[in-house]
């Protein structure tokens, strides 16, 4: 069991989860934000590993996206920053990217760095289902790598109990028709949809994200779910000059 | 062999769809009741005649004589110039608007880099009265002022794409963001044999025309309806699937896709995807694309906006694997001289696209007599501006 299965076992409300972007502001900064993040009260995190073409990803991700790249950042100097990961954070670990960046890299050598270093799953929004199924599922599973589905309101029930069945650490709830970094006002609409859900007794955790930026947001999200996850808000809110200040500051509003 | 779509939606081992979950239920439905609609006979007729009555379709094969003696082979040129709005685009267009109003879509995107795609969009969008929205890169906007216009006059919508490098495939970005945005009630008009599952095969099956009506108009010419050579130019591809696609089982015909080399294939300024491509996934679809080592797409070149894009289709990447294509490359001044060429031998302005599919008559060694078609896939009227400056006219 990987540590956001553990994770999930024994706590089932109110998770915040950051995503942030490896290698934005600075190429090094990535081991420093996990830090701080996880003594300012995270549950677990999200680390994105940029891509050029970044299609499920609003403006301020795609901009950080592009300036990590910029910065140099790629998968292999990635993986080298986080081979002091696990001496310096214990909260569950994902990796989030697009599908080409981990093709180029090698799927099987991708997940066995995974492993190394101590990340316990990953997001790959543009990785077909069918695909993970037949050809990697096994992989992830060797190296104890949880693979992450998104679910959107458009998601048929049935394709929803089949990602269930696929997954094995929680299901990531997409909280509208959008991009990332929207504003959630969690409507009648939305409501309905986090309870159709909730009610479908799935037998992963979910967690909603997209468009959550705030506490409010937050806790309008985790009245129906395990968790949410705040990644355009926190990204948007890094201050170069201030890095360590400006993300305690965030993390005050949420968890005080 | 296969080299069409099999029912996964792959072309051996390209195609597919790679799209995040945001985009899977617009992608399936589509990929539920594409063939239905296209399949049906009012669809058809309707399809027919506007190709007809509206486009000026068939477009005739023109044997071009004073080419065909320097060549010393029959030239045949299909003229896919002469369609209304001046290229190829418009068959694809005219069939997607048809699918989307057969959906019950109220709203139209598109992506457009020089603005071809995006006006043949504008065009059959006001033909039909629905809301058009085409995304272009800013740095795309600023070079193609006219077709901008053109578009504008025409009733759509231009939202510039003002991330990455501002230009074809970040507007493809930008339409597919609001593809996820606006799940319900658009359909969003891709211009190439890209894309997930199913649009390099419905784009391929609109512009499938240009085969069908070349197969018979070789047969009345020539008494075959095969020729020795079929040549065409590809960025995304869909004038050269076109233009392949009913000559793609008769295994005799050599198919000759030429992209675009650029500055030159080495010089850091080129778009010869197959050259310099590896295998990956770009815009929802394995194919080939340029890329770095660690799998970021890379910004291509090329004099002709039409194939400034970093990857092609992926039945184009599957013909050019199994050999079943020939895929070569062209410089830019060697596609320029081609576009005078033609001008000065046939009276006829080539789109700078289709002067790279002439320019490789130059490397075939004909042994005479034999019988070559040319997909003219657009005509040069929007390329004046860049004959101009390279010729000092």
């Amino acid at each position: 069991m990987n540590r956001l299965q553990q994770l999930f076992k024994t706590q089932q409300k109110g998770l915040l989860s950051i995503y942030y972007t490896a290698g934005y502001p600075n190429l090094n900064d990535t081991l420093k934000i996990a830090e701080t993040l996880e003594q300012c009260g995270a549950d677990f995190l999200e680390i994105g590993f940029p891509y050029s073409d970044p299609v499920a990803d609003g403006p301020v991700i795609q901009a950080s996206s592009k300036e990590a790249l910029d910065n140099g950042m790629t998968l292999p100097v990635l993986f080298e920053q986080l081979k002091e990961l696990r001496q310096k954070v214990t909260i569950p670990i994902l990796l989030m990217g697009y599908v080409n960046v981990v093709l180029q890299y090698g799927v099987k050598e991708f997940c066995k760095k995974c492993q190394e270093v101590g990340v316990d799953g990953c997001i790959i929004p543009d990785l077909p289902m069918y695909e993970y199924e037949e050809m990697y599922q096994t992989t992830f599973e060797t190296y104890g790598l949880s693979n992450i589905f998104l679910v959107t309101p458009q998601t048929s029930e049935e394709r929803i109990r089949k990602i269930d069945g696929l997954s094995n650490a929680f299901i990531y709830l997409v909280s509208s028709a959008a991009t990332t970094g929207g504003n959630l006002s969690v409507s009648e609409r939305s409501a309905a949809y986090f309870k159709r859900v909730a009610d479908m007794q799935l037998k992963n955790p979910f967690v909603i994200g997209f468009g959550i930026s705030d506490k409010e947001t937050f806790d309008a999200a985790t009245q129906y779910a395990s968790g949410a996850i705040i990644g355009s808000a926190f990204v948007k809110n890094m201050n170069k000059a201030d890095l360590e200040g400006s993300i305690k500051s965030f993390m005050k509003q949420l968890r005080g | 062999m296969n080299y069409f779509v099999d029912e996964r939606g792959y072309y051996g081992d390209f195609g597919g769809a790679y799209i995040p979950e945001m985009l899977y239920p617009n992608v399936e439905e589509l990929r539920q009741k594409y063939q239905a609609v296209i399949d049906d006979e009012q669809f058809q007729q309707e399809f027919k005649a506007l190709l007809k009555d509206y486009v000026g379709r068939p477009s005739p094969l023109y044997l071009a004589k004073r080419l065909s003696e320097k060549y010393g082979a029959n030239i045949f040129l299909k003229r896919e110039d002469l369609n209304h709005t001046g290229a190829h685009k418009i068959n694809n267009t005219i069939g997607q608007i048809l699918l989307a109003e057969k959906l019950g879509k109220k709203r139209i995107i598109a992506e457009t880099g020089a603005g071809q795609h995006g006006v043949a969009t504008a065009t059959v969008c006001a033909l039909r009265g629905l809301e058009c929205v085409v995304y272009m890169g800013e740095v795309d906007i600023k070079r193609q002022a006219p077709n901008v216009a053109r578009m504008k006059m025409l009733g759509a919508k231009v939202v510039p794409a003002t991330s990455g490098s501002k230009t074809l495939k970040d507007a493809t970005n930008e339409a597919m963001r609001d593809w996820i945005a606006n799940p319900v009630d658009t359909h969003y008009i891709i211009g190439s044999v890209v894309g997930p599952h199913p649009y390099p095969d419905m784009v391929a099956q609109f512009q499938s025309i240009i085969s069908f009506e070349t197969k018979k108009q070789l047969k009345e010419q020539t008494g075959s309806e095969l020729a020795d050579y079929v040549l065409a130019c590809v960025g995304g591809g869909s004038n050269a699937m076109g233009m392949f696609y009913h000559f793609i089982d008769d295994e005799s015909v050599k198919l000759i896709a030429i992209e675009a080399a650029g500055k030159g294939v080495s010089s850091g300024f080129s778009a010869a995807t197959t050259t310099l491509g590896k295998e990956g996934v770009l815009h929802g679809s394995r194919s080939i694309l340029m890329q770095t080592l660690d799998g970021q797409v890379v910004e291509p070149h090329s004099v002709s906006a039409g194939l400034d894009y970093p990857g092609i289709g992926p039945q184009h990447a599957h013909l050019f694997k199994t050999g079943r294509g020939l895929y070569s490359s062209i410089t830019d001044d060697e596609a320029l001289q081609a576009g005078l060429l033609l001008t000065q031998y046939e009276g006829i302005i080539p789109a700078i696209e289709s002067a790279h599919a002439l320019a490789y008559l130059e490397k075939i060694e004909f042994k005479g007599g034999e019988n070559v078609v040319v997909c003219l896939s657009g005509r040069g009227d929007k390329d004046m501006e860049t004959y101009m400056k390279y010729f000092n006219l």
